[in-house]
């Protein structure tokens, strides 16, 4: 990096070979990339808070949506994402001492600390990916009206959330799957739900403890619960039961609190993935010895460069998506 | 360059005796910093909720002045910014800076007076 090149136009400011901000060519345009990636995201992370300040009302309470933690049943808001908040910033702190170690030549360390880098980012998109399972699946099951609105279900006695099984009827009625090879082909059906809307209205009408909660957050912050009289007139205006989430119907509200969060944990997730794999890429050249060999790491400090903003990335879309 | 590391953070309240002391340092600072956020995303006192400053609830403040604190540290100490020269860092921090305020300006003004044309309006949106 310091050595010095006689090339005879030293003098010239134009002649090459000028470093003005002290970084190297590869560094610059890996913060070329960063520069233009984060606005990027901030694009999507705008548009996220677009949508939401215009139905700033209905819009989805996220500590309600993301309550579970892998092999525990129960109501646990946030802890997961925590956790992975922490998963992740252990792996940049593990990919900095890398850095470190490679600028003190010391091969060992950088593949010990890779290593332990990549298993961080390994752990991140598995959680990532069970998030998106859990989420696709479903919790408690809902109805959606004929303008799109999202019906859940509480019970009254304990004032906690009621899933579908709790009180649907089970009904002699015979609903077959649509499948485009069996009706009109551009009709099929993605998924059919365990009660129709028929069996949830039936036996919402028979039990008389169940009370429906409306998109509508009140000026507690907290969506509104309607009495007994409201909920049965309101129960008529469903047109559909929705189980779990995608990009079209959301058990957990608002439609489209599904489709950023399936665009930005996504695309954030897809930056981690490729995270991985190049970080993999450089973990081999530093066991074949490619950078002992060339004399520095910057290859290392480069590709840390790019996690690290993986991480920065990560604590907006932590912020604005799980806790705002 | 990249080898001589300031070692100073918090305006050089704290003093680091090595690169790698400075990182846990951080990492640990970080991890206070995270903690307190779910911690306060979890209880959600009600003195934050409830009080609101330029529209916005003090408690969604405190989160996202906890955020930019955090991209801070990891922008300054992880990605060695503290490190390289002023007008590289400057160029890197303050145009995406300038950027995205803009961005957030017009968008979110724009927002909300959808918000204002579906709730204020002669059409009803939940039929």
């Amino acid at each position: 990096m310091d050595a010095t090149v006689s090339t005879g136009t030293e003098d010239s400011v134009w002649g090459g070979g000028n470093k003005p901000l002290g970084a190297s060519y590869g560094k610059m345009m890996m913060w070329f990339f960063i520069m233009s990636d984060a606005l990027t995201f901030s694009g999507f992370l705008v548009a996220y808070g677009f949508s939401r300040f215009k139905f700033i009302e209905l819009w989805p309470i996220a500590d309600e949506v993301f309550t579970h933690v892998p092999f525990f049943h129960g109501n646990y808001p946030m802890y997961y994402v925590a956790f992975m908040t922490f998963i992740l910033i252990m792996s940049s702190v593990t990919m900095v001492l890398a850095v470190d170690a490679g600028h003190k030549m010391k091969q060992k360390s950088v593949i010990l600390y890779m290593f332990l880098t990549i298993i961080g980012g390994a752990i991140f998109v598995g959680s990532q990916a069970w998030e998106w399972a859990t989420f696709i699946k479903g919790d408690y099951g809902a109805v959606e009206t004929n303008s799109g609105r999202i019906l859940q279900f509480v019970n009254a006695e304990t004032g906690e959330r009621a899933a579908l099984a709790d009180f649907s009827k089970t009904l002699p009625e015979d609903r077959v799957k649509h499948v485009e090879s069996k009706g009109i082909w551009f009709a099929g059906e993605g998924y059919q739900t365990s009660y129709s809307l028929n069996e949830v209205v039936e036996g919402f009408k028979a039990t008389p403890n169940i009370l429906i909660r409306t998109e509508q957050l009140n000026e507690e912050g907290e969506k509104t619960l309607l009495d007994r009289k409201e909920s049965l007139s309101k129960i008529l205006e469903a047109n559909q039961v929705v189980e779990g989430a995608n990009l079209i119907h959301n058990e957990y509200g608002h439609r489209l609190f599904a489709d950023f969060f399936f665009f930005i944990t996504g695309f954030h997730g897809f930056h981690v993935f490729s995270g991985v794999v190049i970080n993999i890429i450089i973990f081999f050249n530093v066991i074949l010895g490619t950078y002992q060999r060339r004399g520095h790491y910057e290859m290392v400090e480069k590709v840390g460069l790019y996690w690290h903003f993986v991480d920065l990335v990560w604590v907006f879309v932590f912020t604005f998506f799980y806790l705002v | 360059m990249a080898h001589d590391h300031k070692l100073e953070i918090f305006r050089g309240l704290l003093k680091f005796k090595s690169n790698t002391q400075k990182i846990w340092g951080v990492l640990i600072f970080l991890s206070i910093v995270t903690t307190v956020e779910v911690a306060l995303g979890i209880i959600k006192p009600r003195f934050l909720t409830h009080s609101y400053f330029l529209g916005m609830k003090l408690l969604n403040w405190i989160f996202i002045i906890l955020t930019l604190v955090k991209a801070y540290y990891i922008a300054w100490d992880f990605m060695h910014l503290r490190d390289e020269k002023t007008a590289l860092r400057r160029v890197i921090v303050w145009t995406p800076i300038f950027l995205v305020c803009y961005l957030i300006f017009i968008l979110l003004f724009e927002a909300d007076y959808i918000y204002t044309v579906y709730g204020d309006e002669f059409i009803t949106w939940d039929f």
